[in-house]
């Protein structure tokens, strides 16, 4: 599988995402500045961790109306696998390409710790690898991450299976503890928790290993 | 624009600039002439305490410094070890303290920020951050909001530059009610052959400034104050400097890229008084002259003078030394990272510091005499008088007051702080901030570095060269309990008004007990920091200088923590318990009262403990470990019960009373938990090499119990634990 | 030309800011206040005259960066 990893002023989990990509992949994946914008073909774009452009304004959104982000959603619109952790997850909700914002985390701090998630939906594009009704831990690092989206698409966003993950205690007021989400198509993940950061026994356990997994599963 | 050099020097402005009457005449006499007001700045920040220590020279000239793993001591940004494989580890520690107190975000973010800058000045991709924090006691009314301030900016800084936070220390005393401490580390790794200094050389080269613009951040408050700047009708200067962490984590990516071609001669980051110190330095290291265009530097407000660009002290600077010809290079990887490149200057021969502004020329003073001929004080000291051994009295209510301490402000879990910064990113923590030490990969080997931050406070005014070994001896025991060989330190001095003799016979007494530990234990000190007159209306803080100590483990899969892993294993304790609850936590917290002689520190048996410790770890015996300390015994049970989630059966036979036994804070005291079997044979080996051993009890059940005296269910510890901090920053702020 | 623009979540949307604002004032002896909400207020210096014609490009700003429409609203003032 050959991943691009998508790296703007102020990315900082790109480096682990690479070598997650790399362990999990056997590939080196490529790693893509902001500016250019016309990147190799590829079959997996991953949006990693960080504080781009500081989170100045909003979380995300300056990167969300980079250039690179035009060719990112043209992409991801023809069906290419477009994965987003923390800050990649608040640029996607920037762009439009999945519903809802990541608001100030309710007790208004910044929170960097394990959580068990429940997955919610094991037969997507990135989630196939787990086993229905699983409960997994992935860390969370972020202080926006508090889901909000108005309650039709809510509703709309469980009654199609788009809810990935979902938090099994409240870490941050998010709407129904919702911590990840796709689009319709099922070829776009959002999630807040760092999946890149739990891929071996030394760093706490390999849970996030199975969602990178999933998609080499599929893409075959 | 007022001309500020057509100022007039009077004694009152000399006055301001905090300097007296013989410096002021040493100045003129150097400069063979009267300076000029910009000059005038120049030389008092230079002369300062912060830049010139003049008051702890002489005796920080004592330490010793050198061991042949260190490739660079104090003296640069930050020291350098060797860590093998043509790898090298480079680190320091410095204090934020003052900013801290008056601005907690924005002062403790600028530590993290300026200590990182530090580093990676040297060729360092900065990989973990730690900290040492002191509060007043927990009631006093600033201190809730000092807290949530301090942790929220350093989580602000750390978290956003992409370094990870993991660990550090916290404690609250009312000596520090006044006057909090916030010290701040940074760890690097770099190639050794690729390790940048500051010295400037190449005459005719070019002097390049990177990094933010400069605004008037920071400028000495009390010559804001001055008559003849009121006359200007803008608003009252801000003397707190804001960090922006996204800038750094750009400079940071700049300058390792630029780092990486072999375009750059010398670097040195602008931290306090920017951009006068980090020329000085840079020309006097090198043994040059400076000629600095100031029309050239980026400037974010409009009309600032010479004296104010100096002067500044805004973030996110560097200054650098290029090789002739990469200035266009240099440009487009710091234009990629949208950040300002501007040549300002070039190295002259004149061993100058020559400063041009508006086709003038508005300071011309000797390097040399900026540095060298700044004070050199031996102020007069007294020894603090040593104390007798104290007789400390027993609990009313044993079970209580372990969980008071246990629950308490100063042993309950900091989790509540620690969440609250990214410790995992870089993928490379594999110990997480609440055991001995924090522990990182060093990234793409087996390698591992260990980092701990530790003093004891009480222990330095009760006896501060005890103190002052403890502290050094304390990092040393730490990072040997995660399994790592400790090899160097950094220090954060921070202490009293240093012209009252008692407090620089604190400060005499603290360094000579450092030094000795530091000798006896083959860890030397390669960088540091000294933080003096933290005092508020003539009351000091007792005497507090943080270490923070590396070590290396050579495999990483080879390394203990401090969690119970399975029932039924077997406890020993490893070293002396002696009647030595003198300062101890217990007497302070339990009894309110402070008395008697703190725990000695021998060296030889603090070494001797160690080393064996440290090969169980090694030789794959064992996998739990914890040393003793704050609290003794009890407090460490208790931590290895409350991480494992079970309990332990303890039976202790001594002729001490049970109270000394549990709360003694005896050094060189480690307690591991092994299989039954291995734990015989640790005790047969540790008796042959005749270290006091004793298997004490046994992991399991949902109950910490000593004696039958001591019996508490783990849950109800547990909570107390884990509860103390979150209640009490929950509460409403006054 | 001056452009000053106030960003504001929606009502509905929970303001965890504005809440913390609203119970610290509370607890700080500031009776009276029944709610706080906390937004943006953003100034931007225009080289446009044309006031109907920098109206339209503000509000294009805003639409397009300087709010998210998703969870806030903005309102703008020339002068």
């Amino acid at each position: 599988m050959k991943s691009a990893v998508i790296v703007f002023p102020g990315s900082n989990c790109d480096r682990d995402m690479a070598v997650a990509l790399e362990k999990i992949t056997g590939q080196k994946p490529l790693m893509v500045w902001h500016q250019d914008y016309d990147f190799d073909k590829v079959d997996f774009i991953a949006l990693p961790g960080g504080f781009s452009y500081g989170d100045y304004l909003r979380c995300g959104a300056m990167s969300a109306r980079s250039h690179i982000m035009k060719e990112v959603i043209k992409r991801a619109e023809d069906g290419v696998p477009t994965f987003g952790v923390c800050n990649g997850f608040q640029i996607l909700t920037e762009t439009g390409l999945l519903p809802g914002a990541l608001m100030r985390n309710a007790n208004l701090h910044f929170v960097c710790k394990d959580v068990k998630l429940k997955v919610e939906n094991t037969d997507s594009l990135f989630t196939n690898g787990y086993d229905e009704g699983a409960e997994i831990t992935i860390p969370v690092a972020h202080h926006d991450g508090n889901y909000f989206a108005d309650a039709d698409t809510l509703d709309r966003l469980e009654g199609e299976g788009q809810v990935a993950f979902r938090y099994a205690d409240d870490i941050n007021g998010a709407q129904r503890r919702i911590a990840g989400v796709m689009n319709a198509k099922g070829n776009v993940l959002g999630m807040m928790p760092h999946p890149e950061r739990m891929i071996e026994p030394a760093l706490g356990g390999s849970d996030g290993r199975v969602m990178f997994e999933s998609v080499m599963n599929r893409l075959g | 624009m007022t001309n500020v050099n057509n100022i007039k020097i009077t004694p009152e402005i000399v006055k301001e600039h905090g300097l007296n009457e013989e410096e002021y005449a040493r100045i003129v006499s150097a400069m063979g002439r009267e300076p000029n007001y910009t000059e005038l700045g120049i030389y008092s920040v230079m002369w300062s305490e912060h830049c010139s220590y003049k008051s702890s020279r002489f005796h920080l000239k004592k330490l010793p410094t050198k061991a042949p793993w260190v490739i660079q001591g104090p003296g640069e940004n930050a020291g350098v070890i060797d860590i093998g494989d043509g790898q090298a580890a480079i680190f320091k520690m410095e204090s934020h303290n003052h900013p801290s107190y008056i601005e907690p975000y924005q002062g403790a973010a600028t530590g993290v920020g300026g200590i990182l800058r530090d580093v990676f000045t040297m060729g360092a991709r900065p990989v973990a951050n730690m900290n040492a924090l002191r509060f007043g006691e927990p009631d006093h009314p600033k201190t809730r909001h000092l807290v949530s301030g301090v942790v929220e900016g350093i989580g602000g800084y750390g978290n956003c530059v992409g370094v990870p936070t993991v660990g550090g220390e916290t404690n609250f005393d009312a000596s520090y009610n006044g006057n909090i401490l916030v010290n701040a580390m940074t760890v690097g790794l770099a190639d050794t052959d690729k390790i940048f200094y500051c010295a400037a050389a190449g005459v005719g080269n070019p002097v390049v400034y990177v990094g933010s613009k400069t605004g008037r951040d920071g400028i000495h408050g009390a010559t804001m104050a001055s008559a003849e700047f009121t006359e200007d009708s803008e608003e009252k200067r801000p003397t707190v400097q804001v960090g922006d962490p996204f800038t750094e984590k750009l400079l940071i990516e700049a300058c390792l890229e630029l780092m990486a071609t072999d375009a750059i001669i010398a670097i040195q980051d602008m931290g306090a008084a920017g951009l006068t110190s980090s020329s000085v330095e840079m020309a006097s290291k090198g043994g040059v002259g400076f000629e600095l265009n100031l029309d050239n530097v980026p400037q974010r407000e409009a009309n600032m003078t010479p004296y104010e660009m100096c002067l500044s002290e805004s973030q996110e600077r560097m200054l650098m030394v290029l090789k002739p010809g990469r200035e266009e290079m240099a440009k487009a990887i710091f234009e990629k990272w949208e950040l300002d490149f501007a040549v300002i200057g070039e190295i002259t021969d004149t061993g100058k510091l020559t400063l041009k502004f508006g086709g003038e020329v508005v300071g011309d003073m000797p390097i040399n005499s900026l540095v060298e001929d700044a004070p050199e004080y031996e102020r007069p000291y007294v020894y603090t008088d040593k104390r007798d051994a104290a007789d400390v009295a027993a609990p009313a209510d044993l079970n209580k007051a372990v969980l008071d301490l246990i629950g308490g402000p100063n042993l309950c879990s900091r989790r509540w702080i620690w969440e609250q910064y990214d410790h995992m990113v870089m993928g490379d923590t594999i110990q997480r901030p609440g055991g001995d030490a924090a522990v990182v990969r060093v990234h793409g080997t087996e390698k591992a570095l260990a980092i701990s931050t530790d003093v004891t406070p009480r222990y330095c005014y009760a006896d501060p060269q005890q103190g002052g070994r403890q502290a050094v001896a304390e990092t040393w025991r730490n990072i040997t309990a995660v399994g790592a060989t400790p090899l160097a330190i950094t220090n954060c001095l921070n202490f009293g008004n240093p012209e009252r003799p008692e407090i620089m016979g604190q400060f005499v007494g603290c360094l000579e007990g450092m030094g000795e530990a530091c000798r006896a234990l083959d860890y030397p000190i390669v960088s540091g920091n000294v933080s003096l007159y933290n005092e508020t209306n003539g009351s000091g803080i007792m005497p507090t200088p943080a270490i923070g100590g590396v070590g290396v483990m050579k495999d990483n899969e080879k390394m203990a923590t401090i969690a119970f892993k399975n029932a039924g294993e077997a406890i020993v304790l490893i070293g002396e318990t002696k009647d030595e609850l003198g300062a101890s936590l217990y007497q302070k917290q339990i009894l309110g009262e402070d008395a008697g002689a703190p725990p000695f520190v021998d060296l030889d048996i603090e070494r001797r403990n160690g080393d064996f410790v440290r090969a169980l770890i090694e030789n794959g015996q064992v996998s739990t470990c914890h040393d003793l300390s704050d609290g003794g015994l009890i407090a460490a049970l208790a931590d290895m019960a409350i991480s494992g989630g079970m309990g332990a059966d303890v039976t202790l036979e001594s002729d001490l009373q049970l109270h000394t036994s549990l709360f003694s804070e005896s050094q060189a005291r480690y307690l591991v938990a092994a299989d039954a079997d291995t734990a015989e044979t640790i005790r047969k080996e540790a008796k042959d090499a005749g270290i006091p051993v004793a298997v004490i009890g046994t992991t399991g059940g949902d109950t910490l119990s000593v004696n039958g005296d001591v019996s508490i269910a783990m849950s109800e510890l547990t909570a107390a634990h884990e509860g103390w901090l979150p209640n009490y920053m929950a509460k409403a702020a006054e | 030309m001056k452009a000053r623009i106030f960003v504001t979540l929606k009502n509905g949307v929970l303001d965890p800011q504005g809440k913390a604002i609203e119970h610290a004032l509370g607890n700080m002896g500031f009776g009276g206040v029944d709610a706080a909400r906390q937004g943006k207020y953003i100034e931007l210096d225009l080289q446009a005259t044309d006031r109907a014609k920098a109206q339209e490009e503000v509000d294009a700003m805003c639409r397009k960066l300087l709010a998210n429409t998703v969870i806030e609203n903005y309102s703008i003032e020339l002068e």
